[in-house]
């Protein structure tokens, strides 16, 4: 768990950074600390795994990555870890899981699959499919975003 | 959902280079900008302006910091919903006020409904979970956390 200072960093870092010549100077000026502190606590962060990165989150449909479909593939438990990794290897390929399966609901593998297209986006699972030799899987398209936000954790 | 490709012609070259460069990883420098300016070819005031007009034009959602929820002591789940159509406005709208959800979308399937929430601890979000569980037109919940992660990036190659 995050002690009190960590929380603060990451309250502010889960927001946007300053978007100014120095942000993490700006930043730490908000926070009450030196730049060369903060980034020192940034990169233990990162290197404790609290932190996966810092970066840019895209709207993907704006920067036409507009079909997105999330796969649900029907994989033997056995083969879950393989197959697994395999999935994980194709670069349109994002939030790949293993998950539990109920009478109703027999997928097990979860993967994200993003392309310019419909099209596209089968063409990625026919792929998946051949190379993995599942074949029982279902593309879900979302027909409606009802929320899509980043977490608030502090 | 197959229409705004045209929208990514707006973006400049310097734009996508730009794009390509501050996903995956944002340097953790005292002038960042000048060191994506090195990577892309352009300037460090220029990388910054087109920085700001990306994120206003809401191409950039964000640029900050992406965490692990797990680490951060949080737990998470995906939840499967049938809910009876007629209803599914209701329901949509009452999930998305909770503070834990973070994406909600209606999907083509008996499982018509798909969120994922993330609570500070297992019984607050087993409480959501039985809480939505009774909202009227609530037919299913199937309850899908993850036993295993094998990948959760994704980089948005631009040309």
């Amino acid at each position: 768990m995050p002690d009190f200072l960590e929380k603060r960093i990451i309250s502010r870092l889960q927001g946007d950074l300053p978007l100014t010549l120095t942000p993490y100077a700006d930043l730490a000026l908000e926070l009450g600390m030196g730049e060369a502190e903060l980034m020192a606590k940034i990169s233990e962060l990162r290197e404790k795994g609290l932190l996966r990165r810092i970066g840019a989150v895209l709207n993907h449909h704006n920067v036409g990555f507009s079909a997105n479909a999330m796969g649900a593939w029907q994989v033997p438990p056995e083969r879950a870890q393989e197959v697994g990794r395999q999935m994980a290897a194709f670069p349109a390929a994002s939030h790949v899981y293993e998950r539990p399966t109920y009478p109703d609901w027999r997928y097990n593998l979860f993967t994200m699959l993003h392309a310019r297209n419909r099209a596209e986006v089968e063409k990625i699972a026919g792929e998946i499919s051949r190379q993995t030799g599942i074949n029982d899987y279902l593309l879900l398209y979302s027909t409606r975003e009802f929320k899509k936000v980043s977490m608030n954790y502090f | 959902m197959e229409m705004q490709t045209s929208k990514d012609k707006e973006l400049s070259p310097l734009d996508k280079k730009i794009l390509n460069a501050v996903q995956k990883d944002f340097p953790l420098t005292s002038r960042p900008f000048q060191e994506i300016a090195i990577k892309v070819g352009s300037t460090e005031t220029e990388v910054l302006s087109r920085i700001r007009q990306l994120r206003e034009r809401g191409i950039i959602r964000r640029l900050g910091g992406v965490f692990d929820s797990q680490k951060l002591g949080f737990v998470s789940t995906l939840v499967a919903l049938r809910v009876a159509p007629k209803q599914l406005d209701e329901v949509g709208a009452k999930i998305s006020s909770l503070p834990g959800v973070t994406h909600n979308y209606q999907r083509d399937h008996t499982f018509n409904l798909w969120f994922t929430l993330v609570c500070p601890d297992r019984k607050e979000l087993e409480a959501n979970l039985a809480a939505v569980e009774r909202y009227p037109g609530v037919e299913k919940l199937r309850n899908l956390p993850a036993l295993q992660l094998f990948k959760i990036g994704v980089n948005f190659k631009m040309e």
